[in-house]
């Protein structure tokens, strides 16, 4: 269990939020020439980092807004939160 | 056996004080060469190693470990066995395991505390109850012993179980597979670890696999904390960490870890004869042979290698635990811990080999992999020898995400993903 400073609300308890996993997977901008593999790997085959991760979170009882969090999966650390469309942290 | 375990033995060693019992398993320094080396020594990869070793006659294997054995999941799971899953490919691999199961302390010669006190899953909605005797139905259709019950027969089955009309989510019925039950999870470790030695298997524990060395498209060895080992064949049962051992290869895995938890209260006398597991509420609970109840929670749903969950995850599943069986009311739990879980997207297994040669994966067991041990060991071990599964692992090939032809045992997984 920990905070989470949600971009829009402020920080909240982790409970108020679901997770939404790796973030900045896009989605095929021409999904009818996919081949079987590729769709594969969009849909199912994940990078599950131990260690800092891009993921994505919804405020589900809060503003029910999605956003970006960094975090260390090893140890459950926020590193940074930023908002959908926002460049990600080096 | 060098060390057979016998009343004899027990009365000859009685005369020593139980102080010349032979180690049960060595503690050598890694080879510079394996011809299978297992990645993780937990139950699974103990028993691949052990099957290897008696099956298919291959000496030369070293298990990798890094901390120590079954110091991982093996040693963190509520030792639940059953094998009611609804698909065909399911019922066969994890009926093949409980066939196993049943004569294991004897193939051993290790006692693994095997215990057919039956488990019963409850029903508390009419969509639980269509499923649950849909499930029933499969099962029967496979093999498997399963009947359905109906509220007065799940109280006369557990008398202690609250099913009142009027709680929350009432006991609307439930299944009960009675080959089903627990077992001793530290000795199940113990037990193959013991065996694969016996026959040359080299358990290198404190030994941490730190990249996999390939050659185009062929393993060649494994950079350990120990130094680097040469070999020909990997097989990767890393659980939680699985992800991890992919990386290093160059492979991604449909996986996502996930700490999951359970939890034991204070010993008390014997209270629960069976296992109870409840689907929609998310409790089970069922009592070791020290008295302590033993609680399953459910995951958190982010990815973590913590090791550790969360609080609401725990009140959640003790909050139903009480609704069900008020007279765990004033009990006080002892312990509570993690363990991290490879969840696939079908909550079924991965047995397969991969596109890199001589590498091979045993994962995404997610949170019901203790019942497979030995099912799993021996049918990694066939994929490993034969360079090809099992007819009984066929299905739970990694193609399986590009085909399409997945085995969706969301169902019958119960705890919910």
């Amino acid at each position: 269990m920990f905070l989470i400073n949600c971009p829009f609300c402020g920080e909240r308890e982790q409970s108020e939020f679901k997770a939404g996993g790796e973030a900045h997977i896009v989605r095929p901008k021409q999904p009818t020439e996919l081949s079987d593999d590729e769709w594969a790997e969009y849909l199912f085959m994940r990078k599950n980092i131990k260690g800092v991760q891009f993921e994505r979170w919804n405020h589900v009882h809060g503003c029910r807004k999605w956003f970006n969090v960094v975090r260390d999966t090893s140890n459950d650390q926020i590193k940074a939160v930023y908002k959908m469309g926002e460049k990600p942290p080096n | 056996m060098k060390n057979q375990y016998s009343i004899f033995s027990l009365i000859k060693n009685a005369f020593t004080y139980h102080e010349n019992w032979a180690k049960a398993w060595g503690d050598p320094e890694p080879k510079k060469e394996y011809d299978i080396l297992i990645i993780g020594g937990g139950g699974h990869g103990l028993a691949t190693a052990y099957y290897l070793a008696k099956k298919h006659n291959i000496k030369n294997i070293a298990v990798l470990e890094k901390g120590w054995i079954g110091g991982g999941n093996t040693g963190r799971n509520t030792t639940i066995i059953r094998s009611n899953y609804l698909w065909d490919a399911s019922a066969g691999l994890y009926d093949h395991a409980l066939k196993i199961w049943e004569g294991l302390s004897q193939e051993l010669n290790y006692n693994v505390m095997f215990s057919q006190r039956g488990v019963m899953n409850l029903a508390h909605n009419l969509q639980d109850v269509r499923d649950l005797k849909r499930r029933t139905h499969a099962n029967r259709l496979n093999g498997i012993d399963a009947v359905y019950l109906n509220t007065e027969e799940v109280k006369k089955f557990c008398p202690i179980i609250n099913t009142s009309p009027d709680i929350r989510y009432p006991v609307l019925g439930g299944t009960l597979q009675k080959r089903a039950g627990t077992a001793r999870h530290d000795a199940v470790a113990w037990g193959y670890a013991r065996g694969a030695d016996e026959m040359g298997v080299d358990i290198i524990q404190n030994c941490e696999v730190k990249g996999i060395k390939r050659n185009g498209d062929t393993v060649v060895g494994v950079d350990t904390t120990k130094g680097f080992i040469k070999t020909k064949k990997i097989g990767v049962v890393a659980a939680g960490h699985s992800s991890v051992i992919a990386n290093m290869a160059g492979l991604r895995l449909p996986l996502e870890s996930k700490p999951l938890q359970a939890l034991v209260s204070e010993p008390v006398k014997p209270i629960i004869d069976t296992v109870v597991m409840s689907n929609a509420v998310h409790a089970y609970v069922s009592q070791s042979d020290k008295g302590e109840l033993v609680i399953g929670a459910g995951t958190d749903d982010y990815i973590s290698y913590s090791q550790k969950g969360s609080h609401d995850i725990v009140e959640g599943t003790l909050s139903a635990i009480l609704e069900l069986y008020p007279i765990f009311s004033r009990m006080r739990m002892l312990r509570q811990w993690g363990g991290i879980v490879d969840i696939c997207p079908d909550a079924s297994p991965i047995i397969s080999k991969t596109t890199v040669k001589g590498l091979y994966f045993n994962c995404g067991w997610g949170t019901g992999g203790f019942k497979a041990t030995p099912g799993s060991g021996d049918l990694f071990a066939h994929t490993i020898a034969n360079d090809e599964p099992h007819k009984l692992n066929a299905a739970f090939n990694l193609n399986r995400f590009v085909s399409g032809d997945l085995v969706d045992e969301h169902g019958a997984a119960a705890v919910a993903h």
